[in-house]
């Protein structure tokens, strides 16, 4: 029965990984076939870095991903603070069913919302414009890029940040405020040496997710992007609408690679941090 | 006191502006365009019209089904072998399992794609052996295969959690009292990790029935499922209205089915308890 279930375990994680692994090994090829591996080469690989397009991509998705995650971590903390401390149970209630609207509905709503909103925006900003006399034809495609992403993300990292944060804020103990404040801490103080040390974990874990969420997104900013701003997602999509590229697979294997790394790492150090708490409530337990 | 209190109150306001203005108000936007013409006048043209789409929905709630439940055949026992390894290789297959959720889906239908590719290993590997050549991609079992893919971790995830929180004496007490082994899973481990399948069957079935990638990726542009009919209406600034409307009514439709979901499931603990 145990080698049947290992047997079980191990033939589902087989083919999950089957793919992943084809793309990661046939990036390699020499020549431009998906099943026949002729050879090593890294021919790929440098026609990717050859590509203009995809390095402006690169740059755009990192730059998004670092602030939107950057922003979403800020408001979310702080959203995360304000419920956990919210006395009436109905506020408490209300701020997190909204804060799951984002999670539960689809994403391909998600986005096609923020782009009705965005259009709206726009027509509305044209008309006052008109009604002003400043403008006759204003066009507001301009405004759809950078900060049309930039606000889709942050808006679906922020469940993702009260999520991680508000768990530590519930098992902080709330005596430590009162202590500080008693003390002379301004609330702020407080805040940035008495709480944040205390719930920095569940911030971090809320960071990295976000990064990593938005670093991956592709429906949502299929929706509220512009031609002009694409991030790698985009790319790949719309690299591989007609016609399979192979440096588009190099691309991908380099993405899961990096997010492969990302994800040990936050592992690793979660791990380590877990220990080493461990070996703290040990010690003290021993000095009783 | 009353100093920490007003900054405490404070302190969410940067998020409830921010979630009126981009997550409520969006959604206002979209009944507006739901209920409204291109001159911006009231109308119902747009929730009428949606009878063209009837197969549609039809089709996309068929596969999503499809994909739901042998994504729960395929994780729950998964998940139940998962949770009975040693904790050394637990952590390893935490891992495992968290490195596709954290990979892009588009990355992860594509990289199925260059597999199941007429031209691709399998095919291949089948017509040196001596099989007819396999057009697998453009056919219903492609896309649905392309949807339990992509999903199977949000599926096991949820399961593999409630398993591990499961209390060990539960188990020891059915056995005690004469549960044998399929009767314990049925009777005790079952109900116990229902909490599990309800979140891993919405976290499977919501983006299966609203994706779009996948089927234009593995169906080949031959299936047309809703989020195919979205993302083509959204391509054009005439056919938003309908666009929305079509979206609306998914997301009812979705709400609506969670709700009797979670009603079930609530109604299935208290007849344990």
């Amino acid at each position: 029965m145990k080698f049947l279930s290992k047997c079980y375990i191990f033939i589902i994680f087989a083919i999950l990984y089957a793919p992943i692994f084809v793309v990661v090994l046939f990036s390699f090829n020499e020549s431009e076939s998906l099943s026949n591996f002729s050879g090593f080469s890294l021919y790929w690989y440098q026609e990717l870095f050859r590509d203009g397009d995809a390095f402006s991509a690169l740059k755009n998705s990192l730059l998004l991903a670092v602030s939107s995650s950057a922003l979403a971590t800020v408001i979310g903390t702080f959203a995360a603070l304000g419920i956990a401390r919210a006395r009436k149970k109905w506020t408490k209630q209300i701020m997190e069913s909204v804060a799951n609207i984002p999670m539960m509905n689809p994403d391909i709503v998600t986005g096609v919302s923020m782009m009705l909103l965005f259009v709206g925006f726009v027509s509305l900003l044209g008309w006052l414009l008109r009604v002003l006399n400043l403008s006759q034809n204003f066009d507001g495609s301009y405004l759809f890029g950078f900060w049309t992403m930039l606000i889709a993300h942050t808006t679906f990292n922020l469940p993702y940040v009260i999520l991680s944060v508000l768990p530590k804020f519930r098992q902080m103990d709330k005596n430590l405020t009162e202590a500080a404040l008693d003390l002379g801490c301004t609330p702020l103080q407080t805040f940035f040496r008495v709480e944040l040390p205390s719930i920095l974990p569940g911030v971090l874990s809320g960071l990295m997710m976000s990064f990593t969420l938005s670093l991956d997104d592709f429906v949502i900013s299929h929706f509220v992007s512009s031609p002009d701003f694409k991030t790698l997602p985009l790319y790949i999509y719309t690299q591989t609408a007609h016609e399979v590229k192979f440096s588009m697979y190099a691309l991908c294997a380099l993405m899961i690679v990096v997010i492969a790394g990302l994800l040990l790492t936050v592992n690793l150090a979660g791990s380590i941090g877990e220990r080493k708490q461990r070996k703290d409530a040990h010690a003290k337990g021993g000095s009783k | 006191m009353k100093k920490k209190f007003s900054f405490e109150r404070l302190a969410a306001s940067p998020y409830v502006v921010w979630s009126l203005l981009f997550i409520i108000a969006p959604l206002l936007f979209v009944a507006y365009f739901a209920f409204t013409d291109s001159d911006g006048g009231f109308s119902f043209q747009n929730i009428a019209s949606l009878g063209a789409y009837s197969k549609t929905f039809v089709m996309s709630l068929g596969f999503s089904l499809i994909a739901t439940t042998v994504c729960f055949l395929i994780g729950y026992p998964l998940a139940y072998c998962m949770a009975r390894t040693s904790e050394r290789t637990r952590s390893v297959l935490m891992i495992l399992l968290m490195l596709p959720m954290w990979i892009s889906l588009l990355i992860r239908t594509y990289s199925l794609m260059a597999l199941l590719d007429n031209g691709g290993l399998i095919s291949s590997f089948l017509v040196d052996h001596g099989f007819e050549k396999l057009n697998f991609i453009g056919t219903e079992a492609a896309v649905i295969l392309g949807m339990i893919y992509d999903f199977l971790p949000y599926m096991v995830m949820p399961i593999y959690t409630s398993m591990t929180k499961l209390d060990n004496r539960y188990l020891e007490a059915a056995a005690d009292l004469g549960c044998n082994g399929p009767k314990t899973l049925f009777r005790v481990i079952f109900p116990l990790t229902m909490p599990g399948v309800v979140s891993g069957i919405t976290m499977v079935f919501v983006p299966s029935i609203s994706t779009f990638y996948i089927s234009q990726k593995l169906g080949g542009g031959c299936f047309d499922l809703i989020g195919d009919t979205i993302e083509r209406q959204f391509q054009n600034a005439v056919t938003y209205h309908t666009g929305a409307a079509v979206s609306l009514v998914m997301m009812i439709l979705i709400l609506l089915s969670l709700a009797i979901m979670n009603k079930f499931s609530d109604s299935g603990e208290d007849i344990i308890v």
